[in-house]
């Protein structure tokens, strides 16, 4: 074997005096040949995106610094190169591409401008050469028309599309190692299928070595021939792939590929039959733009929805962003008011608008929110937060706090959480928060927008299986929505897949999972990340 | 919350400098009557005496012989108790209006806004003097003035805050609580729409300040009372042969505004939770 093309060894990264730790990353050892895939991963905090950054100098140095160790790059020990040296490799011989492709662009820079702009920083090009090798680097990512995305700015592009461009800019300079951050965390799932796919692919035509950042073991399935699985800036097991992901040994490994959703459909206990929810013919139309004598741009977010649910049952609503399901959760609980269509309740009709609805028809549906962060107001402690809505419903206060205790202990906080902010909590314990408020208004429809989706993997098991501890408990039906069959798969007992503001097909989890009948439906099967330790491994196409 | 806040706050040297100044320019119109022994009208002297060159007047006299620094002590009660005044009237209507309009949008908004830009179209210090002219300078007319032109910008910047406020979706669920719109505006937006205001509302003492100042010093003021501005601009015309009756004043007037400002900054600084890395 070949001298490796990265080696890090025992890197340590300190972090600011006072953070939760003291270093960031702490006696790292990795190493990466020419040609081969390396996925680190870990939770978020664990010093995984640290590592690509040290490598690629990112660092905000001087409070965040690599302390130890040293990162070999073909020989050459990057952590003692000066910011000049560094900055004829990067690019040059490393490339880098980030999560967020929404950002990564500059908006005012034609895309073929923003590649050029990685050749001129490297090489002196005649124009013509430079203009043939930006060309050619669009179409390697397999855009099509790349004579035309060159001229195109930015916003004009897909997720997926500028995802493609990061990854042309990336590798215009055919550097021998590239490192991705969590490259395609922020796509659909259809997306990042052939956003990996097409990693593989340039990989093996081009026999770069690769060091993939992911907190999901789903994509490391699918693309690593080594893995390094890292908790507390420490790397805890390393090895080939299929090892590490067919026999973990470190007991965090365990846990977190155990805690993947499984996707096995539930078994259907619950559903009594009795119709709770009625929808008949439900549109929202988006307007927006337009003008004196020019129509504005319309987004038909939902079009001619119909269901029911059933008292006591869950309805996954699954669809890519999008596709109107979140559109829908707000439509249900009168977030926003529908255009046409009748949501009936328990036999009577809901008010289009929450504030039209009387205030004990207010409480029967409530929301659990995606971004924990976002949906607790900074300022009020857990408690008020919690106690409010029942005391606006007249509540007495004493009565209130009781009710307050009772609800942390049921998501399993401890009481003395109600005279805390919001900020001493993490993202699951926040999301347990917006839960318990939730069920204090006593709702008989709980509807969850993606409610753990902003969650690490091990957090994600717990909150879901609180959701469907409080479901049995509570008597509650649920309209679940979220992007990931998996999840929907296990959580609820019938699904409904959406795309482009329509139901296109809903069934019994079960059937729908196993024998989907649209060609959407089964893309979107094919294309989630599969972790199957019984089936082989089909590799990406 | 409150030592995250004197923390932060303390680290900017500015701010604490100006916190002193006017400290200083407070406890002097506080204790004016007590500081100066004779009233800042009050023909005392020989006119143009210098500074220093009398025992009695420290700061030296004016054209009429009256005590320069009983004018700048008198003048800084004027100078605070407008600058005070009137920012908070601005504050309350440009809060309210700001509030309402960025809540309700739709035709609120539009309708709101429209009115804050009949203001905005005309140049404030011009409006100011109008309305002066017309309503008699006195103490009311100044603060009124003041405040009527002061107000734009806060409902701008309120109703900003509140248009991506209410899209968060904590206020969502204090909808689905069954909270009112009131008790939503009060108890959740504006809650966290304050740092903004109060970073502003320190600036608009300073621009309060000023703006009187310029009012008196075009013979606009309260005949009544000493002013800073009235002080500077009763002294232009000896300026070459008794500079001082003019200076005091003015650095008098440049100090506390440059403070509010400094001060202004530091709460900008200490409001900012995220400078300390604690939110997320």
């Amino acid at each position: 074997m070949s001298v490796p093309v990265l080696q890090v060894q025992g890197l340590s990264v300190c972090l600011p005096p006072g953070s939760e730790r003291e270093l960031a990353v702490d006696g790292v050892d990795l190493s990466l040949n020419a040609g081969e895939t390396l996925c680190v991963v870990g939770e978020s905090g664990s010093g995984k995106s640290m590592i690509a950054n040290a490598v690629m100098g990112l660092l905000a140095k001087p409070k965040v610094a690599p302390v130890a160790g040293r990162i070999l790059f073909e020989g050459k020990d990057l952590v003692a190169l000066d910011e000049a040296d560094m900055r004829a490799l990067r690019g040059e011989r490393i490339g880098m591409v980030f999560q967020e492709p929404m950002t990564s662009l500059n908006p005012l820079m034609r895309v073929g401008d923003q590649i050029g702009e990685v050749l001129d920083a490297h090489r002196s090009l005649p124009a013509a050469e430079r203009n043939a090798r930006i060309i050619a680097a669009l179409r390697d990512v397999g855009l099509p028309d790349p004579e035309l995305i060159a001229q195109a700015y930015p916003f004009r592009l897909s997720g997926g599309q500028r995802q493609r461009v990061m990854i042309a800019c990336a590798l215009v300079l055919e550097p021998t190692l590239l490192i991705a951050d969590e490259p395609t965390t922020a796509l659909d799932v259809t997306t990042q299928a052939q956003i990996l796919a097409l990693l593989g692919e340039l990989q093996r035509r081009k026999g770069m070595a690769l060091l993939f950042i992911t907190h999901d073991f789903g994509v490391v399935a699918e693309i690593a021939d080594r893995v390094a699985v890292m908790q507390w800036g420490r790397v805890v097991e390393s090895g080939m792939a299929q090892e590490v992901l067919r026999a973990p040994k470190h007991p965090y490994t365990r846990a977190l590929i155990t805690a993947i959703p499984h996707g096995r459909p539930r078994r259907n206990d619950e559903s009594t039959g009795v119709p709770l929810l009625v929808v008949r013919g439900l549109n929202k139309t988006y307007r927006s733009g337009g003008g004196f004598l020019r129509p504005g741009r319309q987004v038909h977010a939902a079009r001619e929805l119909s269901f029911t649910l059933a008292r006591g049952e869950a309805l996954g609503i699954v669809g890519e962003s999008g596709s109107g399901k979140s559109t829908l959760g707000r439509l249900l609980t009168g977030l926003i008011a529908r255009d046409s269509g009748q949501v009936l309740f328990d036999g009577h009709a809901l008010a289009p608008e929450l504030r039209r609805r009387p205030a004990a028809k207010r409480a029967l549906v409530q929301m659990v929110f995606q971004d924990p962060y976002a949906s607790l107001n900074p300022r009020h402690t857990v408690g008020a937060a919690i106690a409010a809505g029942p005391v606006a419903q007249g509540v007495p206060r004493e009565e209130a706090r009781e009710l307050v205790v009772s609800l942390l202990r049921r998501v399993g906080l401890k009481p003395d959480a109600a005279d805390r902010f919001p900020h001493e909590f993490s993202g699951g314990q926040r999301q347990r928060i917006a839960i318990a408020r939730a069920l204090a208004m006593r709702p008989q429809l709980l509807v969850a927008d993606e409610p753990v989706s902003a969650l690490d993997v091990s957090v994600q098991a717990q909150v879901l299986a609180l959701f469907e501890q409080v479901r049995r408990e509570f008597a509650l039906s649920m309209v679940f929505i979220t992007h990931d069959l998996r999840v929907a798969a296990q959580m609820c007992d019938r699904i409904a897949v959406m795309h482009r503001g329509e139901i296109i097909e809903s069934g019994m989890a079960a059937d729908v999972l196993q024998r989907p009948c649209q060609d959407y439906t089964k893309a979107l099967i094919a294309a989630a990340p599969r972790f199957d330790l019984n089936q082989p491994q089909v590799p990406g196409q | 919350m409150n030592s995250g806040f004197l923390r932060r706050f303390r680290r900017n040297y500015g701010a604490v400098a100006g916190v002193f100044v006017l400290l200083l320019v407070g406890c002097g119109a506080l204790a004016a009557p007590w500081l100066c022994s004779h009233d800042p009208w009050a023909l005392v002297q020989l006119p143009f005496v210098p500074p220093g060159t009398h025992a009695d007047l420290l700061l030296g006299s004016d054209a009429l012989g009256r005590d320069v620094a009983s004018g700048l002590l008198y003048g800084a009660r004027v100078s605070v108790l407008i600058g005070l005044v009137a920012t908070t009237m601005a504050l309350l209507l440009g809060v309210g209006l700001g509030a309402v309009a960025g809540y309700y949008g739709g035709w609120v908004d539009t309708l709101l806004m429209r009115f804050t830009e009949l203001f905005q179209a005309i140049p404030g210090f011009a409006f100011a003097i109008v309305l002066v002219a017309i309503f008699q300078p006195s103490v009311q007319s100044i603060v009124c003035a003041i405040a009527l032109v002061s107000w734009p910008p806060v409902a701008r910047l309120v109703r900003g805050e509140f248009l991506s406020l209410r899209e968060r979706e904590f206020v969502a669920a204090a909808q689905l609580s069954g909270l009112s719109s009131i008790r939503i505006i009060f108890t959740h937006i504006l809650p966290n729409a304050v740092p903004p205001i109060v970073v502003m509302g320190s600036m608009m003492v300073a621009s309060s300040i000023l703006l009187e100042s310029a009012l008196s010093f075009l013979g606009l003021g309260d005949p009544e009372l000493m002013s800073w501005g009235y002080m500077v601009g009763a002294a232009r015309t000896a300026l070459r042969q008794a500079w001082w009756v003019a200076v005091f004043p003015g650095l008098a007037i440049m100090l506390t505004v440059l403070s509010l400002n400094l001060v202004g900054e530091g709460l900008a600084d200490g409001l900012n939770t995220r400078i300390d890395g604690r939110m997320r």
